[in-house]
């Protein structure tokens, strides 16, 4: 069987992005494997969120951070990608 | 038994994750990719970076269109859960009149959307449609094919009619679940009409009227067929909502990079749209 799946158009920048997106995942499966329940509690936005929570809205809001980026200031995402950086781990140890 | 977690039972999700992963992943990860690309067809593609995202951020096409499906969202909304509420109320609780309602109720809901834009442009026309032919009988000049204002509001009543009967099932199904002792305990402290709506019937409703307003808001935020059968988004782009622009992008001029830039911004803010939504709900139900 031939699996050709040139018609999905990768590329090497995609491609890394998707496995950074995979790696994320799995490196919280296993988190979640051997520390199980998903570490809920209350944080700044006064509700219960998970680890996986978090990690969606880290996700979330670094997809906005880097479209404002590009939309106020311009094509260089570095900075955005450095912001996203600080914003996820503000995220992961406030909310 | 020391162990309180068992993560085997995630085995019983997997044919549904790799259904989503061939329904919505495979597709979203070929739209990240388009999104980055230029192509003139025959798969042959080009890099472009971010170059279609900073258009789309600087286009006033795509941010008219925004405001025009926020607005949009907003009115049907500000009218459809009102007027579901207020149907809702009044419907027969007992007897014959029950199933007749709930069937009557539902009618709209089972009509496919590219009918229910067909029934309502020729229903709006000025020579054949009953709606168009009387409304301009009446003195009213009506046109919704030359005027915006005509056009928005035909789109804005053929969804009213569509779909308020989605609220007015999800807030029947709200009020009859109330036992009728919290109906007697009212009575028999002498509690008006509107005492009985705001402290036992609104707040039984709240779960299903967040319910119907999420479903409401996502669907309106998505309309396309309704709108594209009647108007065509027209006249001029009065009523280009995201996803006719999007279309038109995608489909009619082929520009599958920009398209694709403009799917993911707006897949995003749905996303944004739906988590807080689903926050809202779960925290309501948490609180209770």
């Amino acid at each position: 069987m031939n699996l050709d799946f040139s018609w999905m158009a990768w590329t090497w920048p995609t491609a890394a992005f998707f496995i950074v997106i995979a790696l994320m995942l799995f490196g919280m499966g296993v988190w979640e494997y051997a520390s199980p329940g998903g570490h809920p509690r209350v944080g700044v936005l006064r509700f219960e969120t998970t680890r996986g929570d978090r990690l969606f809205l880290s996700l979330l809001g670094s997809a906005f951070i880097h479209l404002a980026w590009l939309g106020l200031v311009g094509p260089n995402l570095w900075w955005a990608l450095a912001l996203s950086v600080v914003y996820a781990v503000g995220v992961f140890r406030y909310v | 038994m020391d162990k309180t977690w068992n993560n085997k039972a995630w085995f019983l999700v997997l044919p549904v994750l790799v259904l989503v992963a061939f329904s919505a992943v495979i597709p979203l990860m070929t739209v990240v990719n388009y999104s980055v690309q230029d192509t003139f067809g025959n798969n042959v593609f080009f890099w472009a970076g971010t170059e279609w995202f900073e258009e789309l951020l600087h286009s006033d096409r795509f941010w008219e269109a925004m405001v025009r499906n926020l607005i949009f969202s907003f009115i049907i909304l500000a009218i459809e859960v009102p007027l579901g509420i207020f149907i809702a109320l009044n419907m027969p609780k007992k007897g014959w009149g029950v199933p007749v309602c709930l069937v009557l109720m539902a009618l709209p809901l089972l009509v496919p959307w590219n009918v229910v834009g067909t029934i309502w442009q020729v229903f709006g026309r000025n020579d054949i449609g009953l709606l168009g032919y009387y409304v301009n009988a009446l003195g009213i000049d009506y046109n919704y094919v030359q005027d915006p204002i005509d056009a928005w509001v035909t789109v804005i009543i053929m969804d009213v009619w569509h779909w308020t009967s989605l609220v007015v099932l999800l807030c029947y199904a709200g009020l009859v679940s109330i036992p009728d002792a919290f109906y007697q305990a009212a009575k028999i402290d002498g509690a008006s009409r509107w005492a009985v709506f705001r402290y036992i019937q609104l707040p039984k409703m709240q779960r299903v009227l967040l319910i119907a307003v999420l479903l409401r808001f996502m669907d309106s935020f998505m309309i396309y067929t309704e709108p594209f059968v009647v108007t065509g988004g027209g006249p001029g782009n009065s009523t280009t909502f995201l996803s006719i622009d999007l279309v038109k992008t995608a489909l009619g001029q082929f520009d599958l990079g920009p398209a694709a830039a403009m799917s993911l911004v707006y897949f995003l803010i749905i996303l944004l749209l739906s988590w807080v939504f689903y926050t809202v709900m779960t925290n309501y139900d948490a609180e209770r």
